[in-house]
C-alpha cells in the first residue's frame, strides 16, 4: 500500500455552505429478480471527498453507474449539481467524470488521440493545454504518442483517469480506481485527485483499500446487499468502535481481576488457555496508566505492550459484517 | 442539437479515422472483391446477356458492383465499430459524455456513408476501364449513393445496438443485408425474373436504392427514380426514427 500525500491524520473539516453535488434518492434497481439496489439514497456535497465501501456484490458499482447514466433506474432519481442524469442527462454528464472499473481502452488510438477525441465528446475544442496538465500529473507525458495497445495495465489505467478529467469535471467518479495497480501510481493518482478535490472537486470513491478510503475520504457510506448500512463522517465512524486497543503481553503473572472486563470478546476467547497476552478495550490513552498500575501492584511483569488504534477496516467489520460493537459476533 | 456540434464532429472524426487506421482492410480490400466480380461476371456474360437496351452486361454490371460496394460497406463500418465497443467494452467513451441521441447516430450514419461512398468510388475508378459507361443524370447518381450509403449506416447501427455478439452480427449481415442486396439487381434487371419473383423484389428497398442509382448512369431503369427517392427516403426516415428511439430508451446499451 502507498502513502496517501494530502490527507493523513484527520481528515479536512467540511466548508460551511455548500450546494448538493449528488442527489440519490430512493434508487431502487432489480436485475431478473436480483435486487441491487433497495431504495439507497443519499446526498453528496460539493467539495467533499467522499468514500464508497461496501463488499463484492453490495451494490456500489450498480450506484455510481446509476449516477453515471449506463444503468437506469426503476425507481427514485439521481441528479449531479440539481440535473436529473435521465431527464436532463446533457447537463449532468457535462458535470461528471467517471473513471469505469473496468480497464477498457480503443485499440485504434494512442493515448493523445483518445484523450482528444474525450474531450471533443464533451463539446471542448483545442484542449490540448489541459491534456498536457493531466498527462504530466499521471505521469503519461512520455506515453503521448504510444497506441493503447502498447501500454501496460498502469497506464491504461492511468489513461482512464485522464479520460474522466479531460473536461474539468466539477464531480469526479472513481470506481475502485487503485484496483490491482502498482504504489507508483497509487501515489500520483492521489496526488493528483487530492489536489483536484482542494481546488473544489467533488471526488466520491469506491475501494477496497480501506487505508486509501481513511486517509482520503471525509465522509463514507457503507453498502451492503444493495442498502445503505452506514453513512457518517469519517471521524464519527470511526468514534463508533470504542476507542483503541491496549495489547499486553505479560512475561509472568496474570490480569488482574479488576482489569477483566475491559478484554476485549474475541481475545478472551482466543486467549483462553494461552493466558498471557491480552487485547483490553480502553477509550482514551488516559485509561492506560491506570491498567499498568494496576498490573504492577498485582506481580505481572509486561513483556511487551502496543497501543492500537481502531481503524475503518475495525468499523467495516463490524457494520459490513453485522458485528455489534463491543460485542460478539 | 447543432449538426455540426463539436461532439458529432468528434465522434464523426473518430468514426472516420477507425476505418482509416486500417484502409487496406476497409477500403482496399472490398475494391479488389468487386473487381473480381467484375471479371469474373463480366467475362463469362458479356455479350451474351443484355439487361438494359444498348448497355453491355459489363456497363450494366458496374453501377450495380458499385452500389453493393457503397451499401455493405456502409452497413460494415457502423455495426462493427458498435459491436467491437460494446464487445469490449469501450463503448462507455460514447456513452458518459452528454452526447444527444442525434448526434451519436448521424456522426455513425455520416462516417458510415463516407466510407461507403469512398469504396464506391474506389470501385468505380478500378471497374470503369472495362467498359463505355455513360452519366446521363449524375445527380441521381450522388443522391442515391448518399441516400443509400445512409440507409445502410443507420441499419447497421441498429444491428450493432441489437446484436450482443459478433455471430448475430454476421446473421444480420448474411441473412438480411447479403440476400437482400444480391437480390436488388445489382447482376441482373428485376423485369427479367419471372412474374412473381418479379413482384417479391418490388418490396425490397434495396432494389429502389440499386435502380435509381443504375439510372444516373444509363436514364434507363425499371421504376421511375421519382418513385425510387420517395421509396427510399421514406424508408430511411423509418429507420433513423427506430435508431433513434433505441438510443432513447438505451436499448442495451443503458442498462
Amino acid at each position: 500500500m502507498g502513502r496517501f500525500p494530502a490527507r493523513s491524520g484527520a481528515p479536512a473539516p467540511l466548508p460551511p455552505t455548500r450546494m448538493t453535488a449528488i442527489e440519490i434518492n430512493s434508487v431502487e434497481k432489480s436485475y431478473k429478480g436480483f435486487k441491487a439496489l433497495k431504495g439507497v439514497s443519499m446526498n453528496i456535497e460539493e467539495g467533499e471527498f467522499f468514500g464508497l465501501l461496501g463488499p463484492n456484490g453490495a451494490g456500489k458499482t450498480t450506484l455510481i453507474s446509476t449516477v453515471a447514466g449506463l444503468i437506469r433506474p426503476d425507481v427514485g432519481s439521481v441528479k449531479i449539481h440539481g440535473h436529473d442524469v435521465v431527464s436532463d442527462f446533457r447537463e449532468a454528464r457535462k458535470r461528471l467524470g467517471v473513471v469505469p472499473q473496468e480497464l477498457v481502452f480503443d485499440p485504434f488510438f494512442t493515448v493523445r488521440e483518445t484523450l482528444r477525441l474525450q474531450s471533443g465528446y464533451f463539446g471542448i475544442r483545442n484542449n490540448d493545454a489541459w491534456i498536457d496538465e493531466v498527462m504530466h500529473n499521471l505521469d503519461l507525458t512520455n506515453k503521448a504518442n504510444v497506441n493503447m495497445r502498447a501500454l501496460s495495465g498502469g497506464m491504461k489505467r492511468r489513461v482512464l483517469v485522464a479520460q474522466a478529467l479531460v473536461h474539468k469535471p466539477p464531480v469526479i467518479v472513481l470506481d475502485e480506481p487503485t484496483a490491482g495497480v502498482d504504489v507508483e501510481l497509487r501515489q500520483t493518482l492521489w496526488k493528483f485527485i487530492s489536489r483536484l478535490n482542494r481546488e473544489g472537486h467533488t471526488v466520491v470513491l469506491t475501494t477496497h483499500y480501506l487505508e486509501e478510503a481513511q486517509a482520503m475520504c471525509q465522509r463514507v457510506a457503507m453498502l451492503k446487499l444493495g442498502e445503505v448500512v452506514a453513512l457518517d463522517t469519517m471521524s464519527a465512524l470511526l468514534r463508533r468502535v470504542s476507542g483503541s486497543q491496549l495489547v499486553v503481553h505479560l512475561k509472568s503473572g496474570d490480569l488482574p481481576d479488576g482489569l477483566r472486563h475491559l478484554v476485549s470478546h474475541d481475545e478472551h476467547d482466543q486467549n483462553n488457555g494461552s493466558g498471557n497476552r491480552y487485547t483490553l478495550r480502553v477509550n482514551d490513552v488516559n485509561e492506560v496508566e491506570p491498567i499498568l498500575a494496576s498490573l504492577r501492584s498485582s506481580g505481572a511483569v509486561i513483556d511487551e505492550m502496543q497501543l492500537e488504534q481502531a481503524d475503518l477496516e475495525d468499523i467495516f467489520l463490524q457494520i459490513v459484517g453485522d458485528k455489534q460493537p463491543g460485542g460478539p459476533q | 442539437m447543432s449538426m455540426f456540434s463539436v461532439g458529432f464532429r468528434t465522434l464523426f472524426y473518430k468514426e472516420s479515422l477507425r476505418f482509416w487506421k486500417v484502409a487496406t482492410q476497409t477500403i482496399a480490400a472490398p475494391v479488389v472483391t468487386a473487381m473480381l466480380y467484375l471479371l469474373i461476371f463480366g467475362h463469362v456474360l458479356d455479350g451474351r446477356v443484355e439487361m438494359l437496351d444498348g448497355v453491355s452486361y459489363t456497363a450494366f454490371l458496374i453501377p450495380g458492383l458499385v452500389m453493393m460496394s457503397v451499401l455493405q460497406n456502409a452497413f460494415a463500418n457502423s455495426s462493427s465499430s458498435l459491436i467491437q465497443s460494446k464487445i469490449t467494452g469501450n463503448l462507455v467513451f460514447i456513452l458518459l459524455p452528454p452526447l444527444s441521441h442525434a448526434e451519436i447516430l448521424s456522426a455513425y450514419v455520416a462516417a458510415a456513408v463516407l466510407r461507403g461512398v469512398v469504396v464506391g468510388f474506389g470501385v468505380f475508378v478500378i471497374t470503369a476501364w472495362f467498359a463505355h459507361l455513360s452519366f446521363v443524370a449524375p445527380l441521381w447518381i450522388v443522391v442515391f449513393a448518399f441516400l443509400g450509403a445512409a440507409i445502410l449506416g443507420t441499419m447497421g447501427v441498429i444491428a450493432g445496438i441489437w446484436a450482443e455478439k459478433f455471430d448475430q452480427l454476421a446473421a444480420f449481415q448474411n441473412f438480411l443485408i447479403m440476400p437482400a442486396t444480391f437480390l436488388a439487381g445489382v447482376f441482373y434487371s428485376i423485369q427479367k425474373l419471372p412474374p412473381f419473383w418479379l413482384a417479391v423484389s418490388h418490396f425490397n428497398p434495396f432494389f429502389y436504392m440499386i435502380d435509381g442509382f443504375r439510372y444516373g448512369f444509363f436514364g434507363k431503369s425499371d421504376v421511375s427514380p421519382w418513385t425510387s427517392l420517395a421509396i427510399v427516403s421514406v424508408f430511411f426516415v423509418v429507420l433513423a426514427a427506430i435508431a433513434i428511439n433505441m438510443l432513447k430508451r438505451g436499448y442495451k446499451l443503458r442498462h
